[in-house]
């Protein structure tokens, strides 16, 4: 064999494990955040964590519930915002949608999309705290509701044109209206997937922290309906983590736990509700 | 006579009305409108949210100008504000993320796409999908708990001994620094450059990878002088969208980068981004001048990303035909 087949194939064999190995590392840097939460976060987990009040600052001991309680509250806000406009949105683009305004309506999407977490929390401050003059649950809520329109619809669409149009023609031939038909048929079957990418659009901005800094602040204390600060996981980590106390490390690492577990939580059971809907998608 | 047309105009007239009628009591037109104003509403937020941005940045427009991006001090007691070093900050941290990001995540998107079996690849692809999904304080946590102590106590120290003669490796050694930032942002974007570039991969026509191998080229050669300048314009798509992610990153950046204002060449120096110093700064501003120059980084923030954001999108809606929707 000349040489230069052998290093040839010395190349081909060294790039290719190198790739190999890039694939590995990033892998694996999910294990790492996933052990290190693990490690400390339940080391610092306790029942107090759920069920208490933070500790006024100094004293150690205290726990998040407003906190777990806010981020409800925040989400509960967004999803009002959220879902409504962005599942009308996505039957639209799918269902009724010319070509023009349908090209600008996905595309705006796309930017929204992308539009950094914080300029979301600009918005909400001008367009909510600039005028009632004080932070609240509503512009946090607003702000988070922003972010969750785009998923919300390019899931939507992506479901509904994923439904056989045999379906739709069998509905029309019945003489089912069309909304009826879209409502009563397309909807149902495309449900699985629209579910999913709510799960995933709620998962996405349950762990958004910078939008919330100005919009609903945060609050050592409950916070009483909607029109006043509110204190959310992700911002009480954000806060925690920065402070020079050890025990708030300590629940810092606990809320991370709790707020990265729900957020894979919510989308391994996402996608594998995904997953098996599949076969679905062939027909 | 000139009553006729008339009455077989309102005659047309009342058919349409009467079949408008219909539609509207079988509610199709009524959903229709419903539905499109939801679309539309979308726009309108979105023009909403730019022309917000520009009505309450304009103070420091009119008081700075042009001259807002080149200044480098930032001084609210005084009411300078200059936004170079936040500029500086953002770009450099955003460069380093990148240079660390691309090369780790275009050889892992080669590997899912290329060689790993179908099975493995979508398992790990799994896992990285979710690696995107961590939110970004999270990161900032470990990077502030893990990252910056092992920079601290053994990377940085082994940089100073062996590089030091560079300026990008000189200066006092703090832990938080630019180089903390890079990295925490190198981790965060690897999992989209590797997503959508695995796409952009496996959309390579498989007859291209064949036509290579038969003339004689190893696996390599085929991946890398075939199929990888295939998909090249998917693949920068990819590393526009990871830049566009990285420029706009508040938290983590935020919590290991050292927010201080200054322009220094040493990667060990702590710096300070854009969307770092709207978020620490922004509930403490004080007057108008202050918290409208901060909505005017916001404003800056929010071009530059929608920019490379729109061209990366055009470019992979072109390159992979069907839509992107979750990247």
């Amino acid at each position: 064999m000349s040489l230069r087949i052998r290093w040839r194939k010395l190349v081909n064999v060294v790039m290719l494990s190198l790739t190999g190995v890039c694939a590995l590392l990033t892998v694996s840097v999910l294990f790492v955040i996933l052990g290190y939460l693990l490690w400390y976060g339940s080391k610092s987990l306790d029942w107090a964590f759920f069920t208490r009040l933070p500790a006024p600052v100094g004293e150690a001991g205290g726990g998040m519930a407003n906190a777990i309680v806010g981020s409800g509250k925040l989400l509960l806000l967004a999803s009002l915002i959220g879902i409504p406009f962005g599942l009308l949105a996505g039957v639209y683009l799918a269902e009724f949608g010319g070509k023009t305004f349908s090209f600008l309506v996905r595309y705006t999407t796309d930017l929204l999309n992308g539009v950094p977490s914080i300029v979301t929390g600009i918005f909400a401050y001008t367009v909510i705290v600039i005028p009632m003059k004080h932070f609240s649950t509503l512009a946090g809520g607003l702000a988070l509701g922003v972010m969750m329109i785009p998923i919300a619809v390019r899931t939507t669409e992506e479901s509904l044109r994923a439904v056989p149009r045999v379906l739709r023609e069998g509905a029309l031939a019945l003489g089912a209206s069309k909304w009826k038909t879209v409502a009563t048929v397309v909807m149902p079957a495309a449900m699985r997937g629209i579910v999913t990418g709510i799960m995933l659009t709620l998962a996405r901005v349950a762990g958004e922290t910078a939008p919330l800094l100005f919009t609903a602040l945060g609050n050592r204390f409950w916070s009483p309906g909607w029109n006043q600060p509110i204190a959310s996981l992700p911002v009480m980590i954000y806060e925690y983590a920065l402070s020079a106390y050890d025990d708030w490390h300590r629940q810092a690492w606990a809320a991370g736990l709790v707020l990265l577990a729900l957020v894979l939580i919510t989308n391994v059971g996402a996608r594998l509700v995904v997953s098996r809907g599949i076969s679905f998608r062939r027909a | 006579m000139p009553n006729i047309p008339v009455t077989a105009g309102r005659a047309r007239l009342s058919l349409r009305a009467r079949q408008f009628l219909q539609k509207l009591r079988h509610g199709d037109e009524v959903a229709h409108l419903i539905t499109l104003l939801a679309a539309a509403s979308i726009i309108v937020v979105t023009v909403m949210l730019v022309y917000q941005l520009y009505i309450n940045s304009i103070l420091p427009r009119h008081k700075f100008g042009f001259e807002f991006f080149l200044g480098r001090t930032w001084d609210p007691v005084s009411g300078d504000f200059g936004a170079l070093p936040f500029i500086y900050g953002t770009l450099v941290s955003s460069a380093l993320a990148l240079l660390v990001a691309v090369p780790l995540g275009v050889g892992a998107a080669i590997f899912l796409s290329e060689l790993a079996p179908p099975r493995v690849s979508n398992y790990l692809t799994f896992v990285i999908e979710l690696l995107a999904a961590v939110p970004s304080v999270i990161y900032g946590v470990l990077g502030i708990f893990i990252l910056v102590p092992v920079l601290r106590s053994a990377v940085m120290p082994f940089l100073k001994h062996t590089l030091g003669f560079l300026p990008l490796f000189k200066g006092p050694i703090y832990g938080v620094s630019m180089l903390a930032g890079g990295l925490v942002l190198a981790l965060m974007i690897v999992p989209y450059i590797i997503s959508v570039s695995r796409e952009v991969l496996l959309a390579v026509p498989v007859e291209q990878r064949e036509a290579a191998l038969g003339l004689g080229a190893t696996k390599w050669e085929s991946t890398w002088q075939v199929v990888v300048p295939f998909a090249r314009v998917g693949i920068m798509a990819s590393v526009f969208l990871a830049l566009a992610r990285a420029l706009g990153e508040t938290m983590a950046v935020t919590m290991v980068i050292g927010n201080d204002p200054k322009i220094s060449a040493s990667l060990f120096a702590p710096a300070y981004s854009i969307a770092a110093v709207i978020a620490n700064e922004f509930t403490e501003a004080t007057g108008d001048l202050y918290l409208q120059a901060l909505i005017e980084l916001g404003l800056v923030l929010f071009l530059v990303t929608i920019v490379i954001n729109g061209l990366a999108r055009l470019v992979i809606m072109a390159t992979t035909q069907k839509g992107t929707s979750q990247a």
